[in-house]
């Protein structure tokens, strides 16, 4: 991740951060334990941590104020800012950004609870099946979207000729302005859903067989499934939604590889806004996008953590 | 923990040299490799004091270029026919990718003083970005500067340093065309935009798209407005001052919105062929070659790679100027050839420029024509077209012959918006209107007007 983090800057760090302590919990994240090491211990990880992430970071702060083209920097205050909020494609990108997000993060829930709970069932070839939905998440990112960029072409494109010999009149998947974001959503969905399949089966599998019993005696599948797989998956459904919508802000290559932002800024995310930005030269404007970024995240990412946190319940 | 102020100040100027290297890291991928690296080191000693017996003295040299297909053959060409002449002198070639990815290479590799002994470049406008004042050597002085044709200095220039010799043929940027369309239909090429407006009517009709556009590879859809840039030069002759002023811009000048309406006229009126979204610059030439569409909107060095795969069918491909308002005023943009440019931390200056006076010399051209087929007219004097010059490239002659020719606004103007490309998609697609474009593309240039710190913006 660190090269794809590298190009739109803090945003990774930032995040990493942000999802840490969801993932342990709350009660751990807070607990006084008295350590059992001396603090100096710590210190390797902390010049590293400080090194790599944290005077980056600062630096970054720092040239977001200024107009810097690499040979030479010139202090602007605020300039990039205002730039940066009155860039046309930003609030396309900022929109583009939460539909994103919003659309794979609820994909990813719906599909990944409905595949591992029939893949915790008695089912065969259960293994291969998992092994299978869970393969593109081992693939390259950008291979897939370079490979489905070509699939998705509106005549030659693999998927558009197999609708032709059914008598369909595929869409322009990636060059009809109005639903070009939604495939490559689609694709996104498609790769990632391997993950959120295995945290829904964590997370099935440590529901006491009781609560399963129980529901025998009560009904069939449907109650099994509606009134203990829902409910007592809930720490593995905030965990996905948590990850999926925070990999959906951040998102870049997919969209690169597949569309570049296009048709015009249609499909631009506020990370390929950035980026282009990098591209044309404007080394403080993107820094200063890469900050809002960084902010943008955070203040959508922590109101959610604590929600979740206070949400969560105990099996 | 008491660090002095040195070594604070160390520490600092190593942190930000890594923030530095980790950007290019970002956007470059292939950015500097091993091959870079061990270049420098393998030259000899000193650079200034050229030593008498130099010619017995083996000598390296690195050249850093693109990765274009035609870049490459050139740059080849150029070495070969040097290092016949001075057998003591190797010179290695490298790559890099083309494109925005390509001037950030370049960008970071002058700013950490990275860069090879001599490098391949855009002129114009992207040349000025590089800060070349302080990063590049000044040839103002070096007697092969009287050799380039006159037009073409200033694009390689800023104030009165001149900085790169140009080191591949100037190319047209307008209408490629094929010409058996024109005769199986009985047409003549167009001198205005009703002319060709008619024409393109004519072909629909035969049902033949009219123009290609190749939108998946975003920056071909600009040529209707660069391209349209003799015309807007001929109704506003001090434009490209203007717009570097910040005088005159795209929206209120209506001879330069012209090139953004073509945009929208074009797609409203269905000429595109089916797949122009998601067609690619290879599509194009394809199309073009084998008769599927009449015209390609683009610039003559696409001719090279069709020669390639379509040696027969770039017999009958021809080139007009982009038409305008004013079938008088008609005439061809011309886009300078790129330079090659020595880097002040250049291990060997002196034999660096000797390669240069060889590439810009007539014996130089003729080596590079042996590379690679001309796209155009050399900007050196004495230098000549071989006989067999494709069809399509004597026609940008005749229009250079004929007078009716200048170069486009970027060699003009340092300002070039870099969304450019986004722009003419988005209204060649439908998305925006001319008017939209024209205002988003006036936002882009003054964006990049402020980041080149230009007076009056």
């Amino acid at each position: 991740m660190s090269s794809s983090g590298a190009g739109p800057g803090g945003s990774a760090p930032a995040t990493q951060v942000a999802a840490r302590p969801a993932i342990l919990g709350p009660q751990r994240s807070r607990a006084q334990v008295t350590s059992s090491y001396p603090h100096w211990f710590y210190l390797p990880a902390a010049v590293v941590f400080g090194v790599i992430f944290v005077v980056p970071t600062l630096l970054a702060f720092y040239f977001s104020l200024t107009r810097w083209t690499l040979f030479t920097t010139e202090f602007i205050g605020i300039d990039n800012f205002v730039q940066f909020f009155r860039e046309p494609a930003l609030t396309m990108g900022a929109r583009n950004t939460l539909v994103y997000a919003a659309v794979t993060s609820g994909l990813k829930v719906v599909i990944g609870l409905g595949l591992a709970t029939l893949l915790t069932s008695r089912l065969r070839l259960r293994n291969l099946l998992r092994s299978i939905i869970f393969f593109p998440v081992l693939v390259s990112t950008v291979a897939v979207g370079i490979t489905f960029a070509v699939l998705m072409h509106p005549s030659d494109g693999m998927i558009n000729r197999s609708l032709e010999v059914v008598g369909i009149d595929g869409p322009r998947w990636l060059t009809d302005p109005s639903i070009a974001l939604l495939s490559v959503a689609f694709v996104d969905v498609w790769k990632g859903v391997g993950i959120a399949l295995v945290i829904f089966i964590a997370g099935i599998l440590s529901i006491p067989e009781d609560y399963f019993d129980t529901a025998r005696l009560e009904g069939g599948a449907w109650v099994r499934f509606r009134h203990v797989i829902i409910p007592l998956s809930r720490n593995a459904t905030f965990t996905v939604i948590l990850l999926s919508f925070i990999s959906g802000l951040r998102t870049f290559d997919l969209i690169w590889t597949m569309t570049r932002g296009g048709p015009g800024f249609t499909t631009d995310v506020l990370a390929s806004t950035i980026y282009k930005q990098y591209q044309a030269g404007f080394y403080g404007l993107a820094t200063a996008g890469n900050v809002v970024l960084f902010i943008g995240v955070t203040i959508l990412i922590f109101p959610l953590m604590r929600f979740f946190a206070r949400h969560e319940i105990e099996l | 923990m008491h660090s002095t102020p040195a070594r604070l100040r160390l520490i600092l100027a190593m942190l930000a040299s890594l923030a530095v290297a980790a950007c290019s890291g970002g956007f470059g991928g292939a950015s500097p490799s091993a091959e870079s690296s061990t270049a420098p080191i393998a030259s000899e000693g000193a650079s200034a004091a050229p030593s008498p017996s130099e010619a017995a003295e083996p000598v390296s040299l690195v050249y850093l270029v693109d990765d274009a297909e035609a870049t490459i053959l050139r740059a080849e060409a150029y070495i070969e026919a040097y290092t016949t002449l001075h057998p003591n002198v190797t010179i290695e070639l490298e790559t890099r990718p083309g494109g925005t990815e390509g001037d950030n290479i370049v960008k970071t590799r002058l700013a950490t003083g990275d860069m090879a002994d001599v490098f391949y470049y855009n002129s114009g406008s992207l040349l000025q970005a590089l800060n070349p004042a302080e990063t590049l050597v000044d040839l103002a002085a070096e007697p092969f500067v009287g050799n380039f044709v006159e037009a073409y200095l200033s694009s390689v220039s800023q104030g009165d340093a001149v900085f790169g010799v140009p080191s591949e043929t100037a190319m047209g940027g307008g209408i490629l065309y094929n010409k058996k369309i024109y005769a199986d239909l009985g047409l003549d090429v167009p001198t205005t935009w009703a002319e060709f407006a008619a024409n393109n009517e004519a072909i629909k009709a035969a049902g033949i798209a009219p123009i290609a556009a190749t939108f998946g590879d975003t920056w071909t859809s600009q040529l209707f407005v660069l391209a349209d840039f003799y015309n807007v030069q001929a109704s506003v002759p001090d434009f490209a001052e203007q717009y570097t002023a910040n005088e005159a811009h795209y929206t209120d000048t209506p001879a330069a919105m012209a090139g953004f309406s073509y945009l929208q006229e074009a797609f409203e009126k269905d000429w595109w062929q089916e797949d122009f979204g998601a067609d690619k610059f290879e599509d194009g030439q394809e199309l073009l070659a084998t008769g599927e569409v009449a015209h390609y909107p683009m610039l003559t060095f696409a001719l090279s790679s069709i020669e390639a795969n379509f040696p027969d069918e770039v017999q009958d491909l021809g080139f007009f100027a982009q038409p305008g308002e004013d079938a008088a005023k008609n005439g061809a943009t011309i886009w300078m050839p790129a330079a090659t440019y020595i880097p002040k931390t250049s291990s060997n200056i002196d034999e660096a420029k000797k390669f240069l006076a060889f590439i810009a010399s007539v014996e130089g051209t003729e080596a590079a024509t042996s590379g690679v087929a001309p796209a155009g007219p050399y900007m050196i004097k004495g230098a000549s077209l071989p006989e067999d010059a494709l069809p399509a490239v004597k026609d940008i002659q005749a229009y250079i012959d004929a007078n009716a020719s200048g170069p486009a606004l970027e060699f003009l103007s340092p300002v070039k918006g870099p969304s450019l490309e986004q722009i003419t998609v988005a209204v060649g697609s439908g998305l925006y209107s001319a008017e939209e474009g024209a205002r988003l593309y006036d936002e882009d240039v003054a964006k990049q007007a402020k980041q080149l710190g230009l007076p009056g913006w």
